[in-house]
């Protein structure tokens, strides 16, 4: 048998890729086991987008009034927050909030550890002296730790939109769960059975939070005018602790757009100088002289 | 690696140096004089792209390491306290994580462009097979590198795949033993990955020595397989390719730093800022987005051991591919058949890597499968018999008459891109 010329039936072909993206597609969009949580709009979206320093002092301010009592932030330092590129207190002020804080120190000259006020070198002190403790007082759960939360926590949005969100720069997936868990306090729909010490919640993945629900409305006092509901508290707390888990973006994006500025340009005239260093090549009287096949065999 | 050049030393010292250690004429017939085929399209910019990667990955990783704590307790705290506290190091931890996928991007298509020009043939064997190893040693340098931040990915993957080899019998739980170094995974795996993981990238640069001599001995293959036959058909490395290796890498970096800067945890499971916890399973391990291919073919497998022996065999039959083809014309452009099975099997390989990143259940499994099987089927049947009935298209006498009978400058790109 010998094939003479394979001719594929190319609709064939298409078709069939169609079909299986379809069945992929179908496939991605079962049924998750938590809500998608609502896309917001971030100051620190987009190429250009960085922190708004007002909203990081009213995140933070929720954060020190509410979240600390039961989740520590171990990896920022009371000094981060007087940073460029983070919430914008002078270090008076940063300081201030230190000493507001009692931190463990120690051992003095005694041997032993003893309480002072934070100073600014110091770290957020967690609020439970162990992972045991946290767990007794809460019913055995654990709050996670809030340094890197907003980075350690992401939904499945399947295929298409994995592609499509390294176009569009989708790099808020944490702040927006954040917002979403805040929000998302709701009465079990009937027949749902709720653990004991667990809470509805529309968008915690299995639904059953150990989390009481941590805000209401009017809870932090805003003394700016900012409406003071449960939304705009979750916005306020998910931009604080994108900070908290990524105080170089603003950093990062400046350095990006210089550095994308200069590899554009500098790539550009590594083309012109590609086609002027070929042109001659490209060009070559000699070579575009016909021949015989003969002259080819050496 | 020498006998292009038209070196002459110049200065005395240069002519001292020449009697002594001829490392410039070296350098200058292995970068300056070396003949590259006029033809050669983009495609083959992606070893020069390696060879910058390589270098990226050895430079960022060195400093990292001034900073980094290889200690269970302290391994993750280390990395964040780069992140926020080192000058620059969010960039260098940037640069280094995500530099890892762009050089298996890179590697990737290198491979694709090697088995669509046929570049694994008749002579360049042995150049192909020191390629596979390189990308072995990268498989083994990228998995233990992913480990080092213990995270809770780093941590589940590194116990889900250095327990792929308790599946083989009998020796399989000595083996997970003794690369533990203990009873699971630990303080000791963390210390002797971390080992590997800085002294691989050089055994690695080693190999691409060896990769580019062999090269130069054989020469480079082009888009039409055909061999260079007159001086015509090549131009001088310096300063031909050597430009246009430039422009490439230009334009690499410039979507290498679209992810650095604009969506850096992209590529990144958010489970590995999570810190390591041997006490609890993430719902869902994945690999690296690099590894999906294979971790499809393991897990399409119902028995481990057989999916084990699939995953290794995936890999390893490249190196086989000279002798499982059996054409002997080298470039698809002339192979309107094997073509088209190529493509597909490039598609097979796609889907295979997104099959990999969902979770094994029904109709997954089966399409898994299926695509299992083209991937064997191609290397193993398809291959071998396709050398034996296809009709090939006439091949052009040289180089040089292919370019002209194209009607379009030499240098021009054949399938995709434009000079
Ligand atoms: C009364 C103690 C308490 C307070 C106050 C509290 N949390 Fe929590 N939080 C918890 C516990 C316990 C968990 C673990 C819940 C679980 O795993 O079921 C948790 C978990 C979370 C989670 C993680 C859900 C996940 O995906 O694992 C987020 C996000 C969160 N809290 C945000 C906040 C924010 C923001 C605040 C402040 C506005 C806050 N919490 C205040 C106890 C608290
Ligand atoms: C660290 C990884 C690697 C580096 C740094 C590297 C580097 C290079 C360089 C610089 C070239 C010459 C330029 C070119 O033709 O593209 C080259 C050629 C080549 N490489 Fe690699 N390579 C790597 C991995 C691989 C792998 C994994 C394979 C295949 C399995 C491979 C197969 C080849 C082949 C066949 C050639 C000759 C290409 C031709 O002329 O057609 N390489 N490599």
């Amino acid at each position: 048998m010998k094939f003479h010329r394979m001719k594929f039936p190319r609709g064939i072909l298409a078709l069939a890729v169609a079909a299986a993206l379809t069945a992929f597609g179908s496939f991605a969009v079962r049924a998750q086991e938590a809500d998608a949580p609502p896309r917001l709009s971030w100051s620190f979206a987009g190429p250009f987008g960085i922190y708004d320093p007002a909203q990081l002092q009213r995140g933070f301010k929720i954060y020190r009034e509410v979240c600390s009592n039961c989740h520590s932030l171990k990896l920022v330092s009371f000094r981060n927050l007087a940073d460029p590129g983070g919430p914008g207190f002078t270090e008076a002020q940063a300081a201030a909030i230190a000493a507001s804080f009692q931190v463990t120190a120690g051992p003095n000259d005694q041997g032993q550890m003893y309480q002072r006020p934070g100073q600014i070198a110091d770290y957020f002190p967690p609020p439970f002296p162990n992972e045991q403790a946290a767990r007794a007082a809460l019913g055995g759960k654990l709050p996670p730790d809030m340094s890197t939360l907003a980075k350690a926590r992401s939904y499945e949005w399947g295929f298409p939109w994995f592609i499509l969100d390294a176009f569009r720069m989708y790099q808020e997936d944490g702040p927006d769960y954040i917002h979403a868990i805040i929000t998302g306090y709701t009465d079990p729909p009937p027949g749902f059975v709720l653990p004991p010490g667990g809470q509805y919640n529309k968008y915690f993945p299995g639904h059953a939070i150990g989390m009481p629900k941590p805000l209401s409305d009017g809870q932090v006092q805003y003394t700016d005018g900012t409406p003071m509901t449960v939304d705009q508290y979750g916005r306020d707390v998910a931009a604080f602790l994108m900070w908290a888990a990524e105080p170089t973006l603003d950093a990062r994006k400046r350095l990006g757009f210089q550095v994308m500025i200069f590899l554009i340009v500098f790539t550009g005239l590594l083309y012109f100088t590609k086609k002027r260093v070929w042109h001659d090549v490209l060009h070559d009287a000699e070579l575009q002289r016909p021949r015989a096949p003969t002259e080819y065999q050496h | 690696m020498s006998g292009y050049s038209t070196y002459k030393p110049q200065s005395p010292f240069m002519q001292w140096l020449e009697r002594r250690l001829p490392i410039a004429s070296l350098i200058h017939s292995s970068f300056i004089a070396y003949p590259t085929p006029r033809n050669l399209n983009y495609w083959w910019t992606f070893g020069g792209i390696l060879t910058f990667m390589l270098g990226v990955q050895i430079v960022t990783g060195v400093v990292l390491a001034m900073h980094y704590t290889p200690q269970v307790d302290f391994a993750f705290d280390s990395v964040e306290s780069i992140m926020r506290d080192v000058n620059y190091g969010w960039l260098l931890r940037y640069i280094h994580a995500n530099g890892a996928s762009f050089f298996f991007l890179a590697v990737y298509i290198h491979i694709a462009r090697g088995m669509y020009y046929g570049s694994y043939k008749e002579p360049r064997e042995v150049l192909w097979i020191l390629g596979v190893i390189l990308y072995l040693l990268m498989v083994v340098t990228g998995f233990m590198g992913y480990v080092l931040p213990w995270g809770q990915m780093s941590f589940w993957a590194a116990t889900v795949i250095t327990n792929l080899f308790s599946a083989l019998p009998g020796i399989g739980d000595p083996i997970v033993t003794w690369l533990w170094g203990g009873y699971a995974v630990g303080n000791p795996t963390l210390n002797r990955f971390y080992s590997l993981h800085y002294l691989l990238p050089f055994i690695i640069a080693g190999v691409v020595v060896l990769h580019i001599w062999a090269l130069h001995v054989v020469g480079q293959n082009n888009p039409t397989g055909v061999e260079p036959k007159t001086e015509k058909d090549t131009v001088a490395f310096t300063p031909y390719a050597t430009v246009k290796d430039a422009f490439f890498i230009g334009l690499f970096c410039i979507l290498f730093a679209y992810f650095i800067f604009y969506i850096p945890n992209y590529l990144q499971h958010s489970d590995n800022y999570i810190p390591a916890n041997p006490g609890q399973t993430p719902t869902h391990i994945v690999p690296e987005w690099y590894y999906l291919p294979f971790y499809a073919i393991l897990r399409a497998i119902p028995n481990k051991l057989a999916g084990v022996i699939a995953l290794g065999l995936a890999i390893i039959s490249l190196a086989f591919l000279p002798w499982l083809d059996t054409s002997r014309v080298r470039s698809a452009n002339y192979r309107p058949a094997y073509r088209v099975f190529l493509l597909v099997f490039f598609a097979a390989v796609i889907g295979l890597g997104y099959l990999g990143s969902q979770e094994p259940t029904g109709g997954y499994v089966i399409a898994a499968r299926i695509l299992t099987l083209y991937y064997f089927g191609f290397l193993y049947v398809i291959l071998p018999l396709l050398g034996l009935f296809e009709t090939t298209k006439p091949l052009p006498n040289s180089i040089s008459e292919s370019v002209l009978r194209e009607g379009s400058p030499a240098g021009a790109s054949a399938p995709a891109s434009g000079a």
